[in-house]
């Protein structure tokens, strides 16, 4: 079996990454989820994060 | 010009919540402008073109929280400052759970997670796909703005470890009867999707719950999926999951035209499978379909209906006609009430596909139609805040959500736009539709009732009368409810078809009848 076709069988369980209404209606759903409370990594700096990248 | 800002540095807070803020900001009287954000490019462009841009907003960064406002008045200033902090202290309190700051921590805490939805500014977006897919969870990626060459890196990358990459740029999925981004509450049955349009998703599977069947999983796939570039990976690794899923009896597939080639991968894919299945390339050509032994749907609700009559064991036949009962006496009734320089349909989307749709069926049976998404180059609007003849207007396009909410979670655009389309004497119809479910907005009608009877009271002004004519694309177990929000639009005159096929229809039927 696929791994998509096992999530099937699978009780749902969701990190969410970015609008928070979205995870409220997952947990609206009965839905076990973790927001991330995430920002731009280096500040945003662009050049920082792919040098951040190539670093791990 | 007196602009008044505040700056916090490293407060970061998601974009749909600050331009919902925004909103709320700009109600403030004595606000002449406003702008709630983070120190993105995008915002400070936006905060130049308002005049809101200060040298110090300039050196801000994207994790930079914001609001730069005009206001002549000091106090009016703090008023908005201190509205701002109380709507984004609400929703901290509305999510007292702990929130990790990294992927990383979030899958420590969850280490058991097997999808991963993500919502970032696109840049950031194709990062933090990749770091999911390498600790094997599935991926919704609902951000746009992720490059071709990423899309295609992350999708072969899902493909290598047999896990679903949905998106980027992917609206709608339902998985295991969890409404992800934008989706119904559909029932639980037989026919499974895979779709590479969100409100495409939405409004078959909303028609195969109204038709009194359901689905066991709609796989959304990105708008882009079916490109030359992309080759559909995604849609025919959802086709094989489907074909390998025992709940799954008739699968359906939902696209815009595809690439020629990959339109032959993907239905030979079907073909050697065992499950029959519907497919609806909006506005493409059907004849391939049916030459790979699959049945060509003619609009999404004639998708619903044929894949509920092969569930059902019925006659397979095309649907374009009406369920509305006494529908000859709908459309002489609005034909007559309409004044003779009266001819045109201005169709006022929030949905792209149903849009989409709304053209190939409107100009097959009435001709030309304007659009800012045409259908050909030459029917392309010169200004898209002007409609010309027949127009239909899909304002969740970029062009109108520029910085600001789509309208499915914020109508105000519409709202804006209904009150210029009835001062144009030509205009005849205005067509609309409201799409409910996970992610819209709590009460899309009731947004809309207050313009409706100002739009209704401007065209009586000018002694005339304008035909409403609407769709909901809605269950009756959506967090909205279908029935409540159907009575409302019906209670103000709006006629309510149960299909976006069906209210583009009658639309036309009205303006050939008084053409004859």
């Amino acid at each position: 079996m696929t791994k998509i076709n096992k999530l099937f069988k699978q009780e749902l369980k969701i990190i969410n990454m970015g609008l928070e209404s979205f995870n409220e209606n997952l947990k609206k759903q009965n839905i076990k989820t973790v927001h991330v409370d995430w920002k731009p990594p280096a500040r945003g700096n662009e050049k920082m994060i792919s040098l951040l990248d190539k670093l791990k | 010009m007196a602009v008044k800002y505040l700056i916090r540095e490293n407060a970061y807070h998601d974009s749909v919540t600050l331009m919902i803020i925004t909103r709320e900001a700009k109600k403030i009287e004595g606000v002449n402008e406003v702008i709630v954000g983070m120190g993105t490019e995008l915002n400070k462009e936006l905060a130049g073109n308002l005049n809101l841009l200060t040298p110090e907003l300039g050196k801000i960064t994207p994790n930079d929280f914001f609001i730069s406002l005009d206001s002549v008045y000091d106090n009016i200033a703090k008023k908005a400052f201190a509205l701002v902090d109380e709507l984004l202290s609400k929703k901290k309190v509305e999510s007292e759970d702990y929130q990790p700051s990294t992927f990383e921590s979030a899958l420590k805490y969850m280490p058991d997670a097997n999808l991963v939805l993500i919502s970032l500014p696109g840049k950031y977006a194709a990062r933090e796909v990749k770091k999911a897919l390498l600790n094997d969870k599935h991926v919704m990626l609902f951000s746009d703005n992720v490059t071709l060459e990423e899309e295609i890196e992350l999708k072969k990358l899902a493909k290598q470890r047999g896990l679903l990459m949905m998106g980027p740029d992917c609206g709608t999925a339902i998985i295991n009867h969890v409404a992800l981004a934008f989706a119904n509450v559909i029932r639980k049955g037989p026919i499974g999707v895979v779709g590479a349009s969100g409100t495409g998703i939405q409004e078959v599977t909303v028609m195969i719950d109204k038709l009194g069947s359901g689905i066991s999983q709609a796989i959304g796939t990105g708008g882009r999926d079916l490109k030359a570039e992309v080759a559909g990976i995604m849609m025919i690794e959802g086709i094989k999951a489907l074909q390998y899923d025992p709940l799954t009896e008739v699968i359906v597939l939902i696209s815009k035209p595809p690439d020629k080639e990959v339109a032959r991968k993907v239905l030979s894919i079907l073909k050697e499978g065992t499950k029959p299945s519907v497919v609806y390339f909006i506005g493409g050509d059907p004849n391939m379909i049916k030459e790979y032994g699959s049945i060509p749907g003619l609009s999404l609700e004639d998708t619903a209906h044929k894949a509920v009559a092969i569930t059902k064991g019925v006659t397979i036949e095309d649907f374009t006609g009406f369920t509305v009962t006494e529908i000859d006496k709908i459309i002489q009734g609005e034909a007559n009430r309409l004044n003779e320089k009266q001819r045109y349909i201005r169709g006022l989307y929030t949905g792209g596909t149903l849009c989409d749709e709304a053209m190939i069926i409107l100009s097959a049976l009435v001709g030309d139609i304007y659009s800012n998404i045409p259908l050909k180059p030459e029917g392309k609007l010169s200004d898209i805040n002007k409609s010309y003849r027949h127009s239909l207007i899909d304002l969740g396009d970029d062009e109108f959500t520029r910085g600001k909410p789509h309208p499915m979670i914020d109508p105000y655009v519409r709202q804006e736009r209904i009150l210029s389309e009835v001062k144009d004497r030509e205009v005849a119809i205005i067509l609309m539709d409201f799409v409910l479910g996970f992610g819209s907005h709590p009460d899309p009608v009731g947004t809309m009732i207050p313009y409706i009877q100002k739009a209704r009271e401007s065209a009586a002004q000018g002694g005339r009368y304008i035909c409403m004519i609407s769709s909901v694309c809605g269950t009756k177990t959506d967090p909205q409810g279908l029935i409540g929000q159907e009575k409302r639009l019906k209670e103000e005159g709006v006629i309510v078809m149960p299909s976006n096929a069906q209210a583009v229809r009658l639309a036309a039927e009205i303006v050939l009848f008084k053409e004859e």
